[in-house]
């Protein structure tokens, strides 16, 4: 056994060192308590309460709460018992009393089509009620559509304090009445299409940036500084430049009365009747989000190159190898990082685009950011809305993760 | 990049072509950005380059656009560039000052739980902005703060902090401990070695991260169309070209354009001059 050694003020040494250490790390802890609060309180749980209303349905719950433990005990084959009709008729009563029966309408309307006029006119003629006599026959007979059994059904399943059927409209598919899950009819189909297509342009502008990218950092970072801070400028001023500028400059350039179809048109390349469609399609979403990611590809790419000694072509090209087997055997290898965190960068910032398509896409050109804002804002669907979201975070989330794996996250440099 | 003499034919052409690209490149990035400002000098109410431009006479120039901008009655642009200035002036503030500190905290080697901190600082840049700003705009509304100032400015901050946090801790990362430690050891408190040495060192990381704040909150529009709500006292210049740019491509939206293209120019003196003064007090020689 060592001797133990002491400090000064007689603490054993080891002791000693465990203390500061430990006050070393709360120090660092504390000074980033502050943020991480922040942050976790004003951010990362409302995510959590948002992703939240996608299977929530509590507030349709507790506007019918008897109602559905009622109809716990019915198991739908059949038209509902009194028991049902009864408990419905009293808390529709005391909803039409308190004045939400139109939300009960319109979330009714999400499981079944027809809901909003039928409770609409339900409510109106509720007064009428005989309370004595059967209430399945007056239901029917204020509204012939009670007397089909799927609205039962709908309502049984609409009031369920939380469900997971937004899920399934994600991805285009619904769940019947009897329990089966099966595609939407292909006319409704759009969320699917608008998942690959998302896809597709994340990896394909992904692609177009490191394409583009790749020979200019190379150029930047073989060019002396004088040239190359210069040549910097038409990589950083769009970069620093406002999104919306950038978007709508293409809109001018793209557009069917725009500059480039003036040129083509002026130059006899193409008819003055038949200017080609640039904006309002993918193409133009396409065009516009390369360009306006690209800075975010050269300047990783940039960074990496610029360590690259250039002796090591050299040393290559010296002992046999030709420019291009130089290239591909030794050059490219190492710009592996650049090229991860580049295009990791561009996909996780295509894939939540929303501005550039809405403005130059048109209807043939927006993502699935889009229409979750579209079922935010307008269609206000929330619980579909936020279903979409959380699929979207999880696909962005497990893209982040590779970041981390390959790049790391301490290792992201801006600018 | 002159080649030697005895260069091969085909590399001479490779060489060649990709200048050509190269160039090709360069052009697609900033051409867009030129296309704007002659266009905001446009006589006409078309957005097009009318025979009188291309010809250069003087009478197809006008500052007409400019004037509609400051002057007209139907553009807020007056209110949007107050807001947007007000906004980006106090959520720079905000996201700065949590954000260098946090960078404090992170860049020490006794940081516990580094990495899964640091994920969750840098998430408001990672994660889509629609998902943020309805997010951001649920939680506000429960608080009573969707469509007021503070509100927006709360927005701001946690959009701008992990800008903050990634640039400060990169300068933090080729900070040389042992100045520090070498001012301890000559009698100097803690706060004192933080303010007259560690902080001037780092001073240009934290503006540069201070920039990103502001011009993220600048140009920020998603998020301001879940939190602002449709307020027209609290547009921003991005709200109200958002909007603009829906209906119309309007000649003053050009020209608002080009005023922030100007700005952006300034930002990015503003950094390039940042970055040569930070090589040289690392002395790192600037070549």
């Amino acid at each position: 056994m060592t001797a133990e050694i002491r400090t000064s003020d007689g603490e054993l040494l080891s002791v000693k060192l465990k203390k500061v250490e430990r006050r070393r790390r709360t120090t660092a802890f504390l000074l980033a308590a502050p943020l991480l609060f922040f942050i976790v309180f004003a951010y990362v749980i409302p995510i959590f309460q948002m992703l939240g209303r996608s299977i929530d349905n509590a507030e349709m719950n507790s506007f019918l709460t008897e109602t559905h433990e009622v109809m716990q005990t019915w198991d739908g084959g059949e038209m509902p018992g009194e028991d049902v009709t009864s408990t419905f008729y009293y808390e529709l009563k005391t909803a039409v009393e308190n004045k939400y029966h139109g939300k009960i309408a319109t979330r009714l309307n999400y499981e079944k089509g027809g809901f909003t006029s039928l409770i609409k006119k339900t409510s109106r003629k509720l007064k009428d009620f005989d309370e004595n006599a059967n209430f399945l026959d007056q239901f029917i007979d204020v509204h012939k559509k009670w007397g089909d059994i799927e609205y039962w059904q709908a309502l049984k399943r609409g009031t369920d304090a939380y469900h997971f059927r937004k899920y399934l409209t994600t991805f285009d598919y619904e769940q019947r009445f009897d329990g089966s899950i099966e595609r939407i009819p292909e006319k409704l189909r759009i969320n699917v299409t608008l998942w690959l297509r998302t896809i597709f342009v994340a990896v394909g502008v992904t692609f177009c940036c490191f394409i583009l990218a790749y020979p200019i950092s190379h150029l930047l970072s073989v060019l002396p500084t004088r040239y190359s801070n210069l040549l910097m400028i038409c990589v950083l001023l769009p970069f620093w430049t406002s999104l919306l500028v950038r978007t709508s400059s293409w809109m001018v350039l793209l557009q069917k009365q725009g500059v480039l179809n003036d040129t083509l048109v002026s130059l006899g390349f193409v008819a003055d009747e038949s200017r080609l469609e640039l904006m309002y399609n993918m193409t133009g979403t396409f065009i516009a989000m390369t360009q306006i990611l690209l800075p975010f590809m050269v300047l990783p790419l940039y960074s990496v190159m610029k360590t690259i000694s250039p002796s090591l072509m050299r040393a290559a090209t010296s002992m046999g190898a030709t420019p291009f087997h130089a290239f591909r055997k030794i050059y490219f290898p190492l710009t592996y990082a650049g090229i991860s965190a580049g295009s990791i960068l561009v996909f996780v910032l295509a894939i939540g685009y929303y501005i550039t398509p809405a403005l130059v896409g048109g209807a043939k050109g927006i993502l699935i950011s889009n229409r979750i804002a579209y079922h935010m804002q307008q269609s206000l669907d929330w619980s579909l809305a936020t279903a979409m979201a959380t699929v979207l975070l999880i696909a962005v989330l497990v893209v982040y993760w590779l970041y981390n794996k390959i790049v790391g996250i301490d290792n992201m440099r801006l600018g | 990049m002159a080649l030697p003499k005895y260069t091969e034919m085909r590399y001479r052409v490779w060489h060649y072509s990709y200048i050509v690209i190269c160039t090709a490149v360069f052009v697609f990035l900033i051409a867009p950005l030129f296309v704007i400002i002659p266009l905001s000098f446009n006589a006409e109410q078309y957005i097009h380059f009318s025979d009188g431009m291309l010809a250069l006479q003087p009478e197809a120039f006008s500052l007409r656009w400019y004037e509609d901008m400051i002057y007209g009655t139907k553009n807020p642009w007056g209110i949007a560039a107050r807001n947007s200035v007000y906004y980006a002036f106090f959520s720079t503030i905000g996201a700065t000052v949590l954000g260098t500190v946090a960078a404090l905290g992170l860049s020490s080697r006794y940081m516990p739980y580094k990495q899964l901190i640091m994920s969750v600082l840098i998430s408001p840049m990672i994660i889509p902005l629609i998902i943020s700003g309805s997010a951001i705009f649920f939680s506000l509304a429960k608080l009573g703060l969707a469509a007021t100032f503070p509100g927006i400015i709360i927005a701001h901050i946690i959009l701008g902090t992990p800008f903050v946090v990634i640039t400060v801790t990169a300068t933090l990362s080729g900070f040389d401990d042992s100045i520090t430690r070498a001012a301890s050891s000559l009698g100097s408190t803690p706060t004192n070695t933080f303010f007259k040495i560690t902080l001037p060192l780092i001073t240009p990381g934290i503006i540069s991260g201070a920039l990103f704040a502001f011009v993220t909150s600048f140009d920020e529009i998603v998020v301001i169309l879940f939190v602002a709500g449709g307020d027209r006292n609290l547009t921003t210049i991005p709200l109200q070209m958002w909007t603009g740019l829906r209906e119309q491509l309007s000649p003053t939206i050009m020209a608002v354009a080009t005023c922030l293209i100007v700005l952006s120019t300034l930002i990015l003196i503003v950094t390039e001059l940042l970055r040569r003064r930070s090589e040289r007090i690392r002395g790192i020689s600037a070549q």
